[in-house]
């Protein structure tokens, strides 16, 4: 076997089976589905909470028919007894209401409600504009005005945002999902270039410090095992980048179908029992889909490669670059001072992408960012989810290819006298003085 | 087997080696000798091509030293080792696998090692469990695997205990027995005499003295004898005044007297024996020849001083 498959070989499967390696590729996962199910059940408890049953008894006659359900009311109507209706409420669980309108509703403007809990201030509000309303048309219609021509005269004024892309046809823009999607990504490729990065440089200093890079070196050439430890540990990171997608996914996927399976056979009993509530339900969870809708704007396999090639580039671009620094140093302290320059790059568009970067992803200062080879990878996955062209992609991509074999180059050459270097503090003078040495 | 050739190795504020020429025979144990920082690690790195001399060049077994010789040759570094969260075997195995060793063959050897060194139990176990002697065992294992036939250790007996140190060193006369040779570079100029048959001794990064041990020492005999004596007659001798030769020291006690002398040059012990036999009852006459540890002492001081008047 190829010498740098068995230095590949070892650092991948070191890593990837140790205990640290598992216990993240699962919890990972775990926290976004856990994640995943707070978010719905909140939204489910406070759909319930904020959800007001009310049942009208309308002495007044006309104005029951003007109320109308909406996701925080259900309104029901029964020509049942007052009292009977007040003894009922008594039964039920909160957010029950009973609201009697008396006959002289239009002159006197007085309401009650009774409540099975305590009065709720939303649904308060909510009855009091409806009936404002209603008395409101009535004054129109006495005084002669068309309600509906009214009406239009306040109506809102909608907006439709559409993003015009090159092929002529406008598409609805998402611009908020977007900038998550994109905030996400710069924070995610940060956070594992300098993980992974971080890692590669260790593993110098343990080899180091250890001694042991002697024997080895004895055995391979200093590239190979540099470029060997490289590659095991950048695969190691694609690996825990694959499981985690592919446990989320599968894990989402079967919750979805779980989620999705009680709430058939809830829905059907409610629809049973209380069939107003079970409409309304229906609704908000129609008005809830809009989000869904809005990430299906987004290409995925397009960003899913673009992340691959990025954080890939990224990676054995900075990755060399720790290489370097942990040959230099004798143990992780001493790197403090080497890494901070390094990370410095990274630093920049990381923290630009949740301003500039996200406000103006086509402007000057993101497309020169998305271009230079030490910014790119964080700059361009940024710009991504707005829409870039192909050939920026390419370009910039190429350039960084350019970069990391650059850095490697670079760092071969102060890796290779580095790692020999006991007991001796580096500076950067030294540093550019070994690069020169090992020409 | 390895002929080294005018090598020179330039760091940016000094010389490690200058001009350094050296023949290592075929079969032989080697002793590579020489103060701290003289460069002898700078050698021994040039010889694994883990750095590359500024000019010289070496052969190995005749040819010139290429990367295919590195799994021709097995190095135990003085600075020792391993991973120190790897289990023992895996880790045997990388090495081995590192130095050419096919898997399976990489399996079988280093279970004969570890049978044969009492280590079986220790396959499962992680470096930075074992004690720092036995780390030393499992690194001289790694060295050793992949039978090569030049083997250089680098003070391989530090960190053992007498008893260890022992097996060590019996393993290395056998590897020798079987054809490998041996590169030994110490300071421990005892074991140099035990286990030598040639040495080169580095001084500031010059080569100041090499050849077979017992050449060595025979040209720093300088006719220097003790001789242990019974005076024959009772009122004693005095040997003092005598041109044949000069007392170094002289210890009398009630049965004996012993005496260190040096013989002029012109001289020969049978002209001494003649003078010595009418006078006194001999019991015991032995040439006084020179350890390598003074040899060492004396060419380093020897060199060092040279060299900084030299200096000046």
């Amino acid at each position: 076997m190829n010498k740098i498959l068995l230095i590949i070989n070892r650092e991948y499967f070191s890593r990837v089976k140790k205990k640290s390696f598992l216990l993240a590729t699962f919890l990972v996962p775990l926290f976004f589905i856990g994640m995943y199910f707070a978010v719905f059940y909140l939204t489910m408890k406070s759909f319930e909470d904020n959800h007001a049953i009310i049942h009208v008894v309308d002495q007044e006659g006309s104005i029951s028919e003007q109320l109308k359900s909406n996701k925080n009311i259900t309104y029901s109507f029964s020509k049942e007894d007052l009292q009977q209706q007040i003894e009922e409420l008594k039964q039920k669980k909160k957010n029950n209401n009973l609201l009697i309108i008396p006959a002289d509703f239009y002159t006197s403007r007085r309401i009650e409600l009774l409540s099975s809990g305590k009065p709720n201030m939303a649904t308060q509000g909510e009855v009091r504009t409806q009936l404002r309303d209603i008395i409101r048309n009535e004054q129109y219609r006495k005084m002669g005005f068309n309600v509906d021509s009214i009406r239009n005269i306040d109506d809102k004024i909608q907006i439709a945002a559409k993003e015009v892309t090159e092929t002529g046809d406008a598409k609805e823009s998402h611009t908020e999902v977007a900038m998550g999607i994109a905030m996400a990504l710069s924070f995610l490729i940060y956070l594992s270039l300098v993980l992974f990065g971080t890692q590669v440089m260790r593993g110098i200093i343990e080899e180091k410090t250890s001694r042991i890079v002697e024997v080895i070196i004895s055995s391979v050439k200093p590239f190979q095992l540099m470029m060997g430890k490289i590659i095991g540990i950048g695969m190691v990171g694609i690996t825990q980048f694959a499981l985690w997608i592919l446990l989320s996914f599968g894990l989402i996927t079967i919750a979805t179908s779980a989620l999705l399976g009680n709430k058939d056979t809830a829905q059907q009993a409610m629809e049973q029992s209380m069939p107003d509530m079970a409409n309304a339900q229906i609704e908000a969870s129609k008005s809830g889909f809009d989000i869904s809708a809005a990430l299906e704007s987004v290409n995925f396999p397009e960003l899913l490669i673009c992340f691959f090639i990025f954080f890939l580039g990224g990676y054995l671009l900075y990755s060399a670059l720790f290489a370097a620094v942990g040959s230099a140093v004798d143990n992780e302290t001493e790197a403090g001072q080497f890494t901070m320059p390094i990370t410095m790059p990274l630093l920049i568009p990381y923290v630009l992408s949740f301003g500039v970067l996200v406000n103006d992803p086509h402007g000057p200062i993101a497309t020169w960012l998305s271009f230079i080879p030490l910014t790119s990878p964080i700059a361009m996955l940024v710009r991504i989810p707005f829409g870039v062209p192909l050939w920026q992609i390419i370009v910039s991509a190429l350039l960084l290819i350019g970069g990391f074999i650059f850095t490697t180059w670079v760092a071969a050459r102060i890796y290779r006298v580095g790692i020999l270097m006991y007991g001796k503090k580096a500076s950067f003078k030294e540093l550019i003085k070994w690069f020169r040495r090992s020409a | 087997m390895l002929d080294i050739r005018n090598i020179v190795k330039q760091y940016s504020n000094h010389r490690a080696l200058d001009d350094v020429s050296l023949h290592v025979p075929k079969g032989s144990i080697f002793g590579l000798l020489g103060p701290n920082g003289a460069g002898k690690t700078s050698l021994i790195r040039i010889i694994n091509q883990i750095t590359a001399p500024d000019s010289g060049e070496i052969y190995f077994d005749g040819e010139l030293l290429n990367p295919k010789h590195i799994e021709r040759i097995g190095y135990l570094p003085e600075e020792r080792g391993l991973y120190k969260k790897m289990k023992i075997g895996e880790q045997m195995i990388y090495l081995a696998q590192l130095k050419g060793l096919e898997k399976q063959e990489a399996i079988r050897r280093i279970k004969y090692w570890f049978e044969k060194l009492n280590m079986d139990t220790w396959y499962d176990k992680k470096v930075e469990d074992l004690s720092k002697g036995m780390q030393q065992k499992v690194q001289f294992v790694a060295t050793v695997v992949h039978e090569p036939d030049l083997i250089i250790l680098d003070e391989p007996f530090s960190g053992f205990d007498p008893v260890n140190a022992q097996i060590i060193q019996e393993e290395i006369l056998e590897l020798n027995k079987k054809g490998a040779t041996i590169i030994y570079s110490t300071h421990r100029m005892e074991s140099v005499e035990e286990l030598c048959d040639n040495i080169a001794l580095i001084n500031k990064s010059h080569k100041i003295l090499d050849g077979a041990v017992k050449d060595i020492k025979r040209s720093y005999r300088n006719q220097t004898f003790t001789i242990e004596y019974e005076p024959k007659v009772s009122n004693g001798l005095t040997l003092t005044h005598t041109d044949l030769f000069e007392i170094v020291s002289e210890n009398t006690t009630e049965e004996q007297t012993e005496i260190t002398i040096r013989i002029d040059a012109s001289k020969s012990l049978n002209e001494i024996l003649l003078y010595l036999i009418p006078q006194v009852e001999i019991h015991q006459i032995k040439e006084i020849i020179p350890s390598m540890h003074d040899i060492f002492i004396n060419q380093v001081t020897q060199s060092s001083t040279s060299n900084t008047a030299n200096h000046e």
